[in-house]
């Protein structure tokens, strides 16, 4: 099914192994026979329709949810729950204004925020959040109170956060999602330059391809019980979604933007719409 | 009332009932024990009232304590230990606000069912209450009676569990208060700490109770938080502050209160909510000029 094969490795284990993994709830068979193996540094974007089961293949790769069949290795070790290997960017949420956190110290829950106790300050401790916050451009505004930062920035502090572990494989869960135009090409040429510099392998899931277009390596796109794998070619292409939506699609690349019509209302997600129209004009 | 209808003072007499400082010596050795429970208090208070705000939990404190006050009153009628029985009222109240409103919205509708029916049962059982009705009303206003030896040590003793807890869960539970999922994802059991948290609470708020009163427990589970929280945002400046803003609140209120025939909860209420005034008058000055200082600064003199 998968149109690409899992890449062969060499030596190192992939950052995320996926092998023969199936997923069921109840009658309802979100995929089957999901294949697909992320090696270090590469930018994966998984797409698709609403209820396609991008949220439980992130909580399958983060030991949050067990697999039908299949197995899932990250960096060669079977995906547990609370893995340091994992960095995890969730979707956008607003910070309450009063939340007593400056960004600084929501990075530094990504170091020790699950361990028990209380906690004492450790001068290397401050050293690895200074680091990577300065990486991500946020050293500006360590101070600050995080619910009194833009949401463009509160994503750049959330990216430290998930990265401020060293992790082998960054997961991004809609991370742009109510971000204007320019965070959103901040926040994923931020991602970008980490995977160069460090080799960290991302798996990005976003309904709107179009900002990641310039990064992505490899896309899985999720539709139907189905899915497919490979470059932006083989798979954003109007024969690929017609044949995994069952419905005639329409993919229009212009330039450095690819634009998507007809797929069927109901698997639209809400952000498809407004930009559909926009394309269309 | 004889202060009252003295001739020609009325005024005089009404601030003489509220501040008294007559015999203020003797008094103090007698409350020796109150200040000792007002230390406690104001620290256990402080450090829970900031995950009260950070969950968005003071309407499930005011909530479990009127089941708490219930619970007090039902011992009263029974003659047993009326902590226990608040203890009792304030724990099965913060379970069940705990499991069954996980959700914002569902809990506070159901705080809104059980207050009143706490509330009610606490009347009745008041009502059929023979004794002293000093101990009625102290139990929804609070008291200034000594504290005896015997109740000291079940402050003292709940007090420790409910700090040794807190120390216990302080970072993951802040994790998942500020953040849910994402504490989720990094391992934080989630779901076992919002049960763990609301059993800490129910024990604050029955001892809060002993010196507050059910009905004006917020002022030291709530308030100090919401006030240190309007002037920084630094997590440990923040749980520091509220702690003194709690101790300050309580100790201060039982001092003033000392000679006086009223009640100690007007003067603990009215310094907490004093404190708060001047939180978010400092705060408010703060958004408009202190924060753009915080976002140039590079690095550098973080208050840790």
């Amino acid at each position: 099914m998968s149109s690409r094969p899992t890449a062969v490795n060499t030596g190192n284990p992939p950052a995320l192994a996926i092998d023969a993994a199936s997923l069921r709830f109840g009658q309802r068979q979100l995929w089957s026979g999901l294949s697909l193996a992320v090696e270090p540094g590469e930018f994966v974007a998984v797409l698709g329709a609403n209820g396609s089961g991008k949220t439980s293949l992130l909580k399958v790769i983060l030991g949050q949810q067990h697999l039908t069949a299949g197995t899932v290795f990250i960096g060669g070790r079977p995906a547990h729950r609370g893995s340091d290997d994992i960095g995890y960017v969730p979707q956008q949420r607003r910070i309450d204004t009063h939340t007593p956190l400056r960004a600084r110290d929501l990075v530094g829950q990504g170091i020790d925020g699950h361990r028990w106790g209380i906690g004492w300050p450790r001068p290397g401790r401050r050293r690895q959040i200074e680091a990577i916050l300065d990486k991500v451009g946020a050293i500006g505004y360590a101070d600050m109170p995080v619910g009194l930062l833009s949401g463009g920035e509160q994503q750049r502090v959330r990216i430290a956060q998930a990265l401020v572990s060293d992790p082998h494989l960054l997961l991004c869960d809609e991370p742009l999602l109510s971000l204007d135009p320019r965070s959103q090409g901040t926040i994923t040429a931020l991602v970008d330059r980490r995977r160069h510099a460090e080799g960290t392998a991302v798996v990005f899931v976003t309904h709107e391809i179009n900002p990641v277009l310039p990064y992505v390596d490899r896309v899985l796109y999720l539709a139907g019980g189905q899915f497919r794998v490979g470059s932006v070619e083989e798979v954003l292409n109007s024969r690929t979604l017609s044949d995994l939506y069952q419905t005639p699609v329409e993919v229009i690349r212009a330039s450095d933007r690819i634009l998507v019509a007809g797929i069927p209302e109901s698997l639209r997600h809400p952000g498809h719409d407004a930009h559909h129209v926009v394309g269309a004009s | 009332m004889t202060v009252l209808s003295a001739p020609g003072s009325s005024t005089g007499g009404v601030w003489q009932q509220i501040f008294n400082f007559a015999d203020y010596g003797q008094l103090l050795a007698l409350v020796h024990n109150s200040i000792i429970a007002g230390v406690v208090l104001g620290v256990v208070g402080g450090l829970i009232s900031t995950f009260v705000m950070m969950r968005d939990l003071p309407f499930a404190v005011h909530g479990i304590s009127e089941l708490s006050f219930a619970g007090a009153s039902a011992a009263l009628l029974l003659s047993v230990n009326v902590v226990i029985g608040s203890l009792t009222g304030s724990i099965l109240a913060a379970l069940t606000i705990g499991a069954l409103g996980s959700r914002a919205r569902d809990r506070n509708s159901i705080i809104g069912v059980l207050m009143p029916f706490g509330l009610g049962l606490g009347v009745l059982f008041l009502s059929l209450y023979k004794g002293r009705s000093a101990n009625k009303f102290g139990l929804l206003t609070g008291q200034i009676v000594a504290v005896d030896t015997p109740q000291l040590s079940w402050l003292l003793g709940t007090s420790a569990l409910v700090l040794l807890g807190l120390l216990l869960i302080w970072r993951p539970l802040t994790f998942a208060s500020t953040d849910p999922e994402l504490a989720a994802a990094r391992g934080v059991p989630v779901g076992l700490l919002s049960p763990a948290f609301m059993v800490l609470l129910g024990l604050a708020v029955a001892m809060s109770i002993q010196i507050v009163g059910a009905l004006l427990v917020l002022s030291i589970i709530c308030t100090p938080a919401a006030a240190a929280m309007r002037v920084s945002a630094a997590p440990r400046l923040v749980t520091l502050l509220s702690v003194l803003f709690a101790v300050g609140s309580v100790v201060g209120g039982i001092l003033l209160s000392l000679g006086s025939s009223i009640p100690i909860s007007p003067y603990v209420t009215t310094i907490s909510f004093a404190i708060y005034l001047v939180c978010r008058l400092i705060g408010n000055q703060r958004s408009k000029h202190g924060w753009s200082t915080a976002r140039r600064l590079s690095t550098g003199n973080a208050l840790q």
